[in-house]
């Protein structure tokens, strides 16, 4: 039921009294109406602007945020108002809703904007005002667009698992994806343009043999244009077959335009073999040779430009047929009166109406060729008026078409652009991703650094960077890690370790590393034994200075900062008996072997020259002791 | 509204041709269509809220909600037949309320202009929720009694109850018959017409609803809408 008609349904209900004589049974009882409170007024307070309406003009509409009781959600007993942490220029098209029950779209405001405004309120935006429908419409339609546009753009992104098929449709498709696509992409481009180039050269007449006039060069190089056809033919044939195997969907690749120009460009050839060279067919032959100048289509799918030429023309199908049917209509009148008026004089080559028609459509189209002109005077001032009226039936329909390709146009380039700024952006988000991601485990770090050393509140400040939330944030992850305790056969209690987080790089080096070692304990799912963990640890820490894979990479901090300083760390003999003594003190697991001589970026971020050691969480950490090492100002903490 | 109409007709022939005439008539058609604008925009303000309180039984706060939710409707403050027509059909989707409505309109409208203004619609509401008994069968009476000569026949019957049955729509159940208009309004004669002279007078009619108990117990049911 509409806004302010609920308004009247006291008065419907009064006339309901019309029908009391006539009804012959009795009649239901009337609702009670509890609680009947006086009209008062409600003062909505968004964002510090304050709306106040009456309390029945919100309850118009009972299946919305503010005519139903969920608006009780957002009361504020001191100041007796309804408070929206919302937009208050949106708020006011919502109010003006329950207002007047037309909701109205304003133009200035972001569409996407606008539609969670609408949701947050419970208003469907279908009820969207006649007014205003289209703009949002619009709209909308524009930004579903872009986001399939960027959709598409993400299915290019390789899939880890594409069987070859896969990867060779995506090959056809988008031609940047490999080097192999980039090579097959010219070398069909090539092919192409060779066999239009053929077909153009087979007809040029090609100096005469002694005896006969000019032969065209197809019939005197018979066998060299024979070989050329056929072996681009060939290749046509093969990429077919090859898109045809690779298309997912066989049946709709094949009723695709481009799949049936491809066939339409091969098949006068293949035609041409199985006929034999009958007199007869020989005719219909060349006409088929016709065909095969389609080929020069199919350079459309190298050039964007040709498919967005065939894209408006579709999309302007009904301006063409427009123009096609009022150029008819005029054809047809002109040609008549043409006739007629031309009809009088002797040696006319106005000699039917259909032969007028050649002479309209060129007077029209301001061609002129001059092979038919009328000699009467009437005749003239036909073919004056004539001629007048076709550059406006011309000009009328083209602006649009023109219009149309240029927005389809704008809207490629766009689209193009938005790709070039999509890497940039990107990398930036993912910067910024890691840097949270790094704060965590930095924090942590920190946090229990901390608890270790019981150090003076000094210390404290280092933490008190990190917010509320922040903190907040990382015990739940904390909280996570914890819960999730891997159980391994040979484990005991002390040896059972939580997962925790690590960043990405650290991870796929993981899987790599995981495939590449032969160490079982080096896996990334922490392994519980001493002996060989401690013996991979300093292994690989002696084995490759390479910042990553020198040390398992769960032995890694998670910053990458880490590995430059880790060269030192590894550099350094003293390090690395330091080491493997403390290896075997120990009996945790290997990544708190590892770690003991990891510097943390404790050393870049924090003045004070100690650094921590990333720690097993499951640690008990007992004693620690700090040992200075005065080279790489690593501070290694070791349990007993 | 003639004079206005020729008006307007020879300021476009002459804006046609483009002439020294061309500004002259510019101004004029101006003018013509100032009073279009006039004439569209029928304004009507009610009479003070005193009177109103004095004419009907409304209190004055009563009174402003119903004004409230007359004038949202209406911004120009009279309802004319088809806008009148169109707020009734909301309350009946399934059916068609149009005929009804229109017999509404006829009995709201008491001066029979063609439009009804806010006093019309208030005064009609104070009967019909606030009156006594014999001022709502009166009304109805009214209602039913189609050419306003007093009787109410049985062909005009016949319309109101067809327009009632209309409401209903198709999907019912049971199955509405095409007779049953005709059925009830037999009935209702039987009911009413005492001196079975095929009309139904106003003593008739209101004698016969006070010795109905059903129909007064109905009368009284919505006393409380406002």
């Amino acid at each position: 039921m509409a806004a302010g008609v609920a308004a009247w349904l006291p008065f419907a209900r009064a006339a309901a009294i019309g029908w009391m004589p006539v009804a012959n049974c009795p009649m239901p009882v009337a609702p009670r109406d509890h609680g009947k409170r006086q009209d008062e007024l409600i003062i909505l307070n968004v964002s510090g602007r304050r709306f106040q309406t009456w309390r029945t003009t919100l309850d118009r509409y009972p299946d919305t945020l503010l005519g139903s009781s969920e608006k009780e959600f957002f009361y504020n007993e001191e100041t007796k108002e309804y408070f929206f942490d919302r937009d208050p220029d949106a708020f006011r098209s919502i109010l003006n809703f329950y207002r007047t029950g037309k909701l109205h779209y304003p133009r200035h405001e972001c569409i996407s904007a606008y539609d969670e405004e609408l949701a947050f309120f419970g208003i469907i935006p279908e009820i969207i005002g006649d007014c205003c429908y289209e703009e949002y419409k619009d709209r909308k339609r524009e930004n579903a667009e872009r986001l399939m546009d960027d959709q598409e753009e993400n299915k290019d992104n390789k899939l880890p698992n594409m069987n070859f098929r896969e990867t060779m449709w995506r090959a056809f498709e988008n031609p940047h994806t490999s080097t192999m696509a980039l090579v097959f992409y010219y070398v069909t481009g090539f092919f192409i343009a060779i066999s239009v180039i053929t077909n153009v050269v087979e007809t040029v007449p090609c100096g005469s043999t002694p005896n006969q006039k000019d032969v065209p060069c197809g019939e005197r190089y018979t066998v060299a244009f024979f070989c050329m056809d056929t072996a681009c033919v060939m290749i046509f044939t093969v990429e077919y077959l090859m898109r045809l195997f690779a298309a997912p969907s066989r049946y709709r690749f094949m009723r695709s335009v481009m799949s049936i120009i491809d066939v339409v460009a091969i098949l006068p050839y293949y035609i041409g073999l199985v006929m034999t060279n009958n007199e007869d067919v020989s005719g219909a032959f060349v006409t088929l040779r016709v065909f095969r100048v389609f080929r020069i289509f199919k350079f459309s799918r190298h050039s964007q430009g040709l498919r967005i030429l065939g894209y408006t023309l579709k999309s302007c199908a009904s301006e063409l047929g427009f123009l096609l049917f009022s150029l008819t209509m005029a054809i047809i009148i002109f040609a008549t009166v043409m006739f007629y008026a031309e009809k009088g004089s002797s040696s006319s080559k106005f000699t039917s109406i259909p032969a007028s028609f050649w002479y309209t459509i060129v007077t029209m189209t301001t061609l002129g060729y001059g092979d038919m002109v009328p000699k009467t005077i009437a005749g003239k001032i036909f073919g004056s008026i004539c001629s007048l009226s076709g550059v406006l039936v011309i000009a009328l329909p083209v602006p649009v078409i023109v219009s149309n390709f240029s927005r389809i146009y704008h809207q490629n380039q766009r689209a193009d652009k938005r790709r070039a700024q999509k890497k940039a952006r990107l990398a930036r988000i993912r910067v910024v991703k890691t840097g949270m991601s790094s704060a965590f485990l930095h924090n942590k770090r920190n946090g229990l650094f901390n608890e270790l050393l019981e150090l003076p509140v000094m210390e404290q400040h280092l933490s008190k960077t990190a917010s509320l939330l922040e903190s907040q944030h990382h015990h739940l992850l904390h909280c996570l890690e914890k819960t999730t305790v891997s159980l391994l056969p040979t484990s005991t209690i002390s040896n059972m370790t939580a997962h925790e987080f690590v960043d990405e790089q650290l991870y796929e080096q993981n899987c790599r590393e995981g495939a590449v070692q032969s160490y079982p304990s080096c896996s990334p799912s922490l392994s519980s034994q001493e002996g060989p963990t401690g013996t991979c640890c300093t292994h690989q820490a002696r084995k490759n200075p390479l910042p990553d894979a020198s040390v398992p990479p769960t032995c890694q901090g998670a910053l990458q900062e880490l590995s430059a300083v880790h060269i030192q760390c590894s550099d350094q003999p003293a390090l690395s008996t330091s080491r493997s003594s403390l290896n075997m003190k120990l009996d945790d697991t290997s990544r708190l072997n590892c770690k003991s001589g990891l510097i943390t970026t404790a050393i870049i971020s924090i003045p004070t020259p100690p650094a921590v050691s990333p720690e097993g969480d499951s640690q008990p950490l007992t004693s620690p002791s700090m040992q200075t090492i005065a080279s790489s100002n690593a501070v290694k903490v070791s349990t007993l | 509204h003639d004079s206005s109409n020729k008006r307007g007709l020879k300021a476009q022939l002459r804006k046609l041709i483009p002439c020294s005439g061309g500004r002259r008539a510019s101004a004029r058609t101006q003018n013509s269509v100032e009073d279009e604008l006039e004439l569209s925009a029928v304004r009507h303000r009610p009479e003070g809220l005193e009177q109103l309180e004095a004419q009907t039984r409304f209190t004055r706060k009563e009174l402003q909600v119903l004004y409230r939710g007359f004038k949202n409707e209406c911004p120009s403050g009279v309802v004319n037949e088809d806008t009148f027509k169109d707020i009734y059909s909301q309350f009946f989707p399934q059916g068609d309320a149009s005929t009804y409505a229109h017999f509404l309109f006829n009995a709201f409208d008491t001066d029979h202009n063609g439009s009804v203004s806010f006093e019309d619609f208030v005064m009609g509401l104070s009967i019909l929720l606030r009156g006594s008994v014999q001022e709502k069968l009166n009304w109805a009476f009214n209602l039913y009694d189609i050419n306003k000569d007093g009787y109410i026949t049985k062909e005009e019957m016949l319309d109101i109850m067809k327009a009632i049955y209309d409401m209903m729509g198709k999907c019912t159940y049971p199955i509405l018959k095409e007779e049953a208009p005709r059925q009830h309004v037999e009935i209702f004669f039987q009911k009413m017409d005492k001196n079975k002279d095929g009309v139904v007078t106003i003593d008739e009619f209101i004698d016969c609803c006070q010795n109905d108990e059903n129909i007064m117990r109905s009368m009284q049911l919505f006393e409380n809408v406002i």
